[in-house]
């Protein structure tokens, strides 16, 4: 019997997780894996590539519109490469509780049995919104759902900041969980010394930079398209990027507890490399 | 022993409480709407907060509590309550006909931040609100202060009504404060013999205290109007009893409407109900009727024919700050000691105010806000008391210790009479010194010897 592997993506808002997530899912699954992909965001916009832009009925929407009474069916629609899309979804800006809408999303989802053996997956992957502003946020990461965590950062410091930030909660429910963090993905914004910096700020969180993902314009045609790249323009060198990034997850045998940097320390290392770069 | 492990050593603890000497704001809140004439109160949450405190109220007040709620579900706290609140009030309005339905929150809707206000507006935007009712509302996060606050949140919710046309009225505004039926009834007979119109809000008595009489009323005869309320802001001034459940109500109409407020101790015992005698009179310009002064006669006469069982006697007291501080006071003026004081509500102000009333005592008050039983009960076990005044939740400690027990406060869940007699003012008074030297003396007519046993006392 194999055993599933529970993938959750964090970081900075903006910073390229739904993109990066979803053309990581295409990758696996052209490698024959099966990947479940849970969109933990009330935005519900962390499937549109892999679904091809088909309109979602996100878990909570289901819930509120049929009552308790529903069935995996309901929730869950094919994508890309037989890939099982979900959306938590939640609810609309300024009212109620995104963050008990994903907990609520998730237990149902077990419940449900999404996650059962004879579903047959080899990944289940958490897109989470942002910052883990509350307990909510931190669901995919408690009780041992999610067991390793990809960040997504780039070379800019605030994204760097969300990454230290994020690595505190993991450390938090590392401590009494079986949650690692397997790396950082850097999502390239051109930043001057971007790749080395990162290396830099993983090999002292005590992680790997897992894969460096070059800027490309390709990505964005493909979104407009409502495609991942793999399926847009599966020659792109892009694609190739993508598909290199799956195996290096794939492969993966780097599981650590992170060790967050204090303010200072992660200021020096900015201005460490960023002085480089300026002189 | 019910309590055995409670040790006498008193060792210092600073994030546990052991039995709270208060309960969470929304069952102030809905009691203070049951004091609004035909008002069905609305708990905007789960319906497990609104079933308890129904039945907590019942079992003080041996009354049927009407009480609606927004009925969350998982899906309500995920989407916010907006839906379920509009849904509810247009029920409401549609099945019950309350003239007014006085909405308050829990800790649920707080926390996901339902903004009620704005989904107040919306309801009388969209016309489930009928010509003439009315929506009033108040925060109630139980997270933040007490029972007490909840109360005092809900009377000031109930000032946002009231408008200032310019004319005043010639009434004055009475806010009683969180007291049963009995004493409400009482403030206002002795207002009446002041010949002075008042409004009193909250007034739960005929609501809360009403006769059998075998037919059912979803909304009893008695409380305020929502017309007297609206009209509150024509009033010529308020009268505010108790800092803690009333001051920001009647702070609220000053800002609001300009009705110039005083913020008065509850009415207990004999210089809380000289002051509040005084202020109606000066504020209304009148003069006190010689039935008054015959009732305060008689007061004085008792506490001076029994002050020899009083003198001196140590009393431990819990319960909620504004009734503590004129409970304390009472007592002091009789030559009581009170000796301990725990009251659950938040504010600095309270250990101040006991302080200030002890201060001439020959011996260190006990005193604590936030405080708990099980510090009360080590208090007493390393010094002991006499008497014990607070609510039903002492008499574990009482029973243990073998102390007399007077029963005072909220909530009562074993005794009856609260609802009918009254303990302000004079007579109410009179009922309490009754009441402490019935147990005082039942006391010692127990452990006195056979020789010192007497007839006569």
């Amino acid at each position: 019997m194999k055993r599933m592997r529970k993938v959750a993506i964090y970081g900075k808002g903006g910073i390229g997780k739904s993109t990066t997530t979803q053309n990581t899912v295409a990758g696996l699954a052209e490698m024959g894996r099966k990947v479940m992909v849970v969109g933990c965001d009330p935005k519900a916009d962390s499937t549109r590539l892999l679904l091809g832009g088909l309109a979602q009925k996100s878990v909570l929407d289901t819930l509120r519109d049929e009552g308790e009474d529903v069935e995996l069916e309901n929730i869950r629609k094919r994508g890309f490469g037989d890939t099982w899309c979900v959306e938590s979804g939640g609810p609309e800006p300024g009212v109620g509780c995104a963050g008990r809408g994903i907990i609520t999303s998730i237990n149902m989802l077990e419940s449900l049995g999404a996650y059962h053996e004879s579903e047959d997956l080899d990944y289940a992957f958490y897109d989470v919104l942002g910052d883990v502003v509350c307990g909510g946020f931190a669901m995919p990461i408690r009780d041992g759902k999610a067991e390793e965590i990809y960040i997504v950062c780039s070379g800019e410091m605030m994204a760097m900041y969300a990454a230290n930030n994020i690595c505190k909660g993991i450390m938090k429910y590392a401590q009494s969980g079986t949650v690692r963090l397997g790396g950082l993905i850097c999502n390239s914004r051109n930043v001057g010394n971007e790749k080395e910096m990162i290396e830099q700020l993983a090999s002292q969180i005590g992680t790997q930079m897992i894969y460096f993902v070059p800027r490309d314009n390709m990505v964005q045609r493909a979104e407009i398209n409502r495609k991942t790249v793999i399926e847009f323009e599966p020659t792109a060198e892009q694609a190739d990027h993508y598909r290199n990034l799956a195996k290096a997850i794939d492969g993966n045998d780097n599981y650590v507890i992170p060790k967050p940097l204090e303010m200072e320390k992660l200021e020096k290392l900015l201005m460490d490399f960023g002085l480089m770069e300026a002189c | 022993m019910l309590l055995r492990h409670t040790p006498k050593e008193i060792t210092e603890r600073s994030a546990l409480v052991i039995n709270p000497a208060k309960t969470c704001q929304p069952i102030g809140a809905m009691y203070a709407a049951l004091g609004i004439h035909g008002c069905l109160p609305h708990s905007h949450g789960s319906q497990g907060c609104c079933a308890y405190h129904r039945s907590a109220l019942t079992k003080h007040y041996k009354e049927p509590i009407n009480a609606a709620t927004s009925s969350f579900t998982e899906g309500a706290s995920v989407f916010g309550g907006q839906a379920n609140l509009l849904q509810a009030i247009e029920n409401i309005f549609t099945v019950y006909e309350p003239e007014v339905i006085a909405v308050h929150t829990t800790c649920l809707s707080e926390t996901i931040g339902d903004d009620i206000k704005q989904i107040r507006d919306k309801a009388e935007k969209s016309g489930v609100v009928p010509n003439g009712k009315h929506v009033i509302f108040c925060n109630t996060p139980s997270y933040i202060g007490s029972h007490v606050t909840g109360f005092s949140n809900m009377v000031k919710g109930m000032t946002e009504v009231a408008t200032n046309t310019g004319k005043k009225n010639g009434k004055v505004n009475v806010i009683p404060g969180w007291v049963e039926p009995a004493d409400m009834e009482e403030i206002k007979r002795l207002a009446a013999l002041m010949n002075v119109p008042i409004t009193l809000f909250p007034d739960t008595s005929g609501v809360l205290n009403g006769p059998l009489s075998g037919e059912f009323k979803m909304f009893p005869e008695g409380g305020v109007t929502m017309k007297e309320l609206r009209e509150s802001g024509d009033a010529i001034g308020t009268l505010a009893l108790g800092e803690w459940c009333s001051a920001d109500a009647a702070r609220s109409l000053d800002t609001r409407c300009k009705v110039p407020c005083k913020v008065l101790d509850m009415a207990f015992g004999l210089k809380a109900t000289d002051r509040f005698i005084d202020a109606l009179r000066i504020i209304a310009g009148t003069s006190v009727p010689e039935e008054i002064n015959r009732e305060r006669g008689q007061l004085v006469d008792m506490i001076s024919d029994a002050h020899q069982y009083f003198y001196q006697k140590k009393v431990a007291l819990f319960g909620d700050p504004d009734q503590l501080i004129a409970m304390t006071e009472f007592l002091v003026s009789i030559d009581m000691w009170p000796t301990h004081l725990v009251t659950g509500t938040p504010g600095k102000k309270f250990e101040k105010r006991i302080s200030e009333l002890t201060a001439h005592l020959p011996y260190e008050v006990n005193v604590k806000t936030g405080g708990d039983m099980f510090l009360l009960h080590q208090w007493i076990k390393n010094s002991p008391v006499d008497l014990l005044i607070g609510n039903t939740y002492g008499k574990h400690i009482a029973r243990d210790e073998d102390i007399p027990f007077l029963r005072w406060g909220f909530p009562i869940l074993d005794r009856m009479g609260h609802q009918y007699f009254p303990t302000v003012g004079y007579k109410g008074g009179l009922r309490l010194l009754e009441k402490i030297l019935g147990l005082l003396l039942d006391r010692k007519d127990r452990d006195d010897s056979e020789i010192q046993f007497e007839l006569t006392l």
